[in-house]
């Protein structure tokens, strides 16, 4: 039966991997029924000195810079012309309207008043807050993601007119404006912080910090590209088509090479900021050390260990690389966010996110690779649809 | 002379124009905003405080729609051996800092410092903070909705939250009693103060009366009123004779108030929705070009191949190259007999001799 299974590459209901998520998302409802009836306080360890925990540093911050994959993906292809890496457009674009979908998702845990999120939109917008621009343009790039992921969904209706028109006359608008909005927030988000110098370490602080997460955004969304798309090829192989699957080692090349540059200028960045505030006597503190674990551990090794792998064409080395980049973003999210915020508050006073927290973190991370498989294994995610082939953009 | 009415209408419109821009102008270039005239604060000096909590009473009960009884009375100032912030409670604490000056222990009174450009306001997405002209800044719970970056923005970690409500939580944050002061009232916790250690007045009036204090009584104060510079300046007072940062005063915010810290970013923004897209789409048009040049010599070079006729010419190619073989054959064979004949010839006349 196994054996068989395994053939057709269509594994039956009870797999490891779901028997997980069922548990998981059983705890997730049960925690999500605590939230909403006993409130934050009930499964969470915020308090009145940390206001945001896990649900903003991971869910959120990590979220949005890790679903960067989609902006950089289809300008790379439909803006600066490489179109060979046109298999690799959607399932990133997918990738990153599910980020931004779950991202959305987790943000109705966070707030208080969840069914308020279109307020700052529509009914009192706050117009001096750096939070009003990214839940703006979150907003709005929500829906250019939907708008750039749905022909796959519609060819999959075999809904040919609307198809067609996103496909022929949007791309290029939409993608634009991916990286516009794109550029907004991601920069933004790290733009949040520069409201409380007295707040957070002096090493993570800077006037720089929306151009950290903005570039810091590129090499993640290249990485998470590579890393999600060598996932993927593990297990819906049987899903890709010859154009896919030639197109791939290429990519990895291409990203990998990008990605190597990038993070090279964004140390060169790192290090003019705290030139710049004149921070070098903090790194000789325990949080100094913190900081030059995160720049040359987490920056400068990948971008070397990248180069290395395009220069030996080391796809092994490259794959390996992209998850410690991955790993790295999350890292100096969690420092801005977590670590390094607060960090003159006594250490009774600090926080530390509680099982409730992690719990829905998992919860929506796993509902989110659910819906990426139904979706992947129905709709032409991987391949090219018979009808449409050749018809893209 | 006659206008015409279309000549009005552009008139009235130049005017409305160079109006609209002129402000425009003004808001973006030096311009720097005082605060509201005449507007409301109090002033705290450490020195007269005695930790005696009557003010956090009096807190209490002006506001106790929102804020419940204490499970500790106000009169038991055991309390005051811990440090307390302010909570969703508690508007108003009073901490003890027994070490901090030469003459026993010096109290401090907590509360929102009503800032002069509030960090609160400037971080809210849905404006549910206003900076009222008496002073105060308010809250709105009718719009907010529950993000809690005010909490996050405020230096002086003020702003608390309802964690336990599930459905409805607020932010929780004294008001300088806004209705009291326009119903020409003392705030609760002014009125309530045995000892003079908190007065309400204009901010001017205030800050005056603080230096004529410090001035007047040599020894007794520092030369520093907190809150007049903090943060860009707050319409809450303080004076004190130890330094603040003994009694749990931050000295190092800087006088930077956070709308400024934000401005620049905030300012970048639609700098990138004016310059993406031409960037982008030069490059794009540069990427397309380049295709379509490509494809045009491609077409180009298969054409001049049709015109001469490439197979043909490949035909005649191979035929000259195989008769150039042949001929170069003939030729070096030719040469080879006559020199083998030559030395053939040669050997025998050798022979000969």
């Amino acid at each position: 039966m196994s054996d068989q299974s395994q053939q057709t590459g269509k594994p039956g209901l009870i797999t490891p991997f779901n028997i997980f998520a069922v548990i998981v998302l059983i705890i997730g409802a049960y925690l999500t029924f605590l939230r909403f009836t006993q409130g934050l306080g009930s499964i969470t360890h915020l308090s009145d000195n940390n206001p945001w925990g896990l649900w903003i540093g991971f869910d959120l911050l990590c979220g949005v810079a890790l679903a960067a994959g989609g902006y950089t993906t289809s300008t790379a292809c439909y803006v600066f012309g490489m179109k060979r890496f046109h298999a690799a457009v959607r399932p990133a674009i997918l990738t990153a309207f599910l980020g931004y979908a779950f991202v959305v998702f987790a943000l109705n845990y966070d707030v208080g008043r969840p069914w308020r999120l279109p307020y700052p939109i529509f009914v009192s917008p706050g117009t001096t807050s750096l939070l009003y621009e990214v839940g703006l343009c979150v907003f709005i790039y929500l829906t250019v993601l939907f708008v750039e992921w749905v022909p796959a969904a519609l060819e999959w209706l075999g809904i040919k007119k609307t198809r067609d028109v996103i496909v022929n006359k949007l791309t290029l608008v939409l993608t634009i404006f991916g990286v516009i909005l794109s550029t907004m927030h991601q920069s933004s988000l790290g733009a949040l912080y520069t409201i409380a110098p007295s707040k957070l370490h002096p090493l993570w602080y800077s006037q720089y910090l929306p151009l950290y997460f903005f570039i810091s955004s590129m090499f993640a969304g290249l990485s998470m590209v590579i890393f999600e798309g060598s996932i993927s090829h593990r297990y819906f192989h049987h899903l890709m088509d010859e154009e896919h699957k030639a197109g791939f080692n290429d990519l990895i090349l291409a990203f990998a090479k990008g990605a190597s540059i990038i993070m090279a200028g964004y140390f060169i960045m790192k290090v003019v900021g705290i030139s710049a505030d004149d921070n070098w006597a903090y790194l000789g503190t325990g949080y100094g050390l913190w900081y030059l674990v995160e720049l040359f551990g987490f920056v400068a090794l990948p971008s070397f260990l990248y180069a290395i792998g395009v220069r030996e064409k080391n796809l092994k080395l490259i794959q390996w690389t992209s998850a410690l980049t991955v790993v790295g973003i999350m890292l100096n999210r969690f420092n801005v966010s977590l670590v390094a915020f607060n960090w003159q508050l006594p250490a009774a006073d600090r926080y530390f996110p509680s099982w409730g927290e992690f719990g829905i973190s998992i919860f929506i991370i796993t509902l989110l690779i659910l819906v990426f498989r139904f979706i992947v294994t129905r709709m032409p995610i991987f391949y090219e649809h018979p009808q449409f082939k050749d018809s893209h953009h | 002379m006659s206008i015409s009415r279309r000549k009005f209408l552009g008139l009235i419109g130049t005017a409305g124009a160079t109006v609209a821009l002129g402000g425009v102008a003004q808001a973006a270039g030096n311009h720097h905003f005082e605060g509201y005239p005449d507007t409301y604060g109090v002033l705290f000096d450490a020195t007269l405080c005695i930790g005696c909590r009557k003010c956090e009473a009096g807190c209490q009960k002006v506001n106790e729609q929102d804020l419940p009884k204490p499970e500790v009375p106000f009169d038991d100032l055991k309390v005051l051996d811990a440090p307390r912030r302010t909570s969703a409670t508690a508007y108003t604490v009073v901490n003890k800092f027994a070490d901090a000056g030469a003459k026993g222990p010096v109290f401090v009174k907590k509360q929102c410092n009503h800032c002069l450009e509030p960090a609160c306001a400037s971080a809210c997405f849905v404006k549910a903070f206003t900076k009222n002209a008496t002073g105060a800044v308010t809250y709105n719970a009718n719009v907010c909705v529950g993000c809690r970056y005010c909490m996050v923005a405020c230096p002086f970690n003020i702003p608390t939250y309802e964690y336990n409500k599930a459905l409805a939580p607020r932010i929780m944050k004294c008001t300088m009693c806004h209705p009291r002061i326009l119903e020409g009232k003392l705030p609760g916790c002014v009125e309530a103060c045995p000892k003079e250690a908190l007065s309400f007045g204009k901010r001017k009036d205030l800050l005056a009366a603080a230096r004529d204090k410090i001035r007047s009584n040599p020894g007794v104060y520092l030369d520093h009123v907190y809150g007049e510079a903090e943060m860009g300046g707050s319409n809450w007072l303080y004076v004190t004779g130890v330094p603040f940062k003994n009694i749990g005063m931050r000295e190092d915010l800087g006088v930077t108030s956070a709308p400024e810290l934000t401005h620049g970013a905030l300012a970048a923004v639609p700098v990138a929705a004016g310059l993406w897209p031409v960037l982008l789409g030069g490059i794009y048009a540069v990427s397309k070009r380049n295709e379509k040049v490509a494809a045009a010599e491609a077409k180009a070079a298969a054409k001049a191949g049709k015109a001469g006729g490439i197979d043909t010419a490949g035909e005649a190619l191979t035929k000259a190259l195989n008769k150039l073989d042949d001929e170069t054959a003939k030729k070096v064979k030719g040469d080879y007999d006559k020199a083998l004949a030559a030395l053939t010839a040669k050997k025998h006349h050798g022979g000969d001799e």
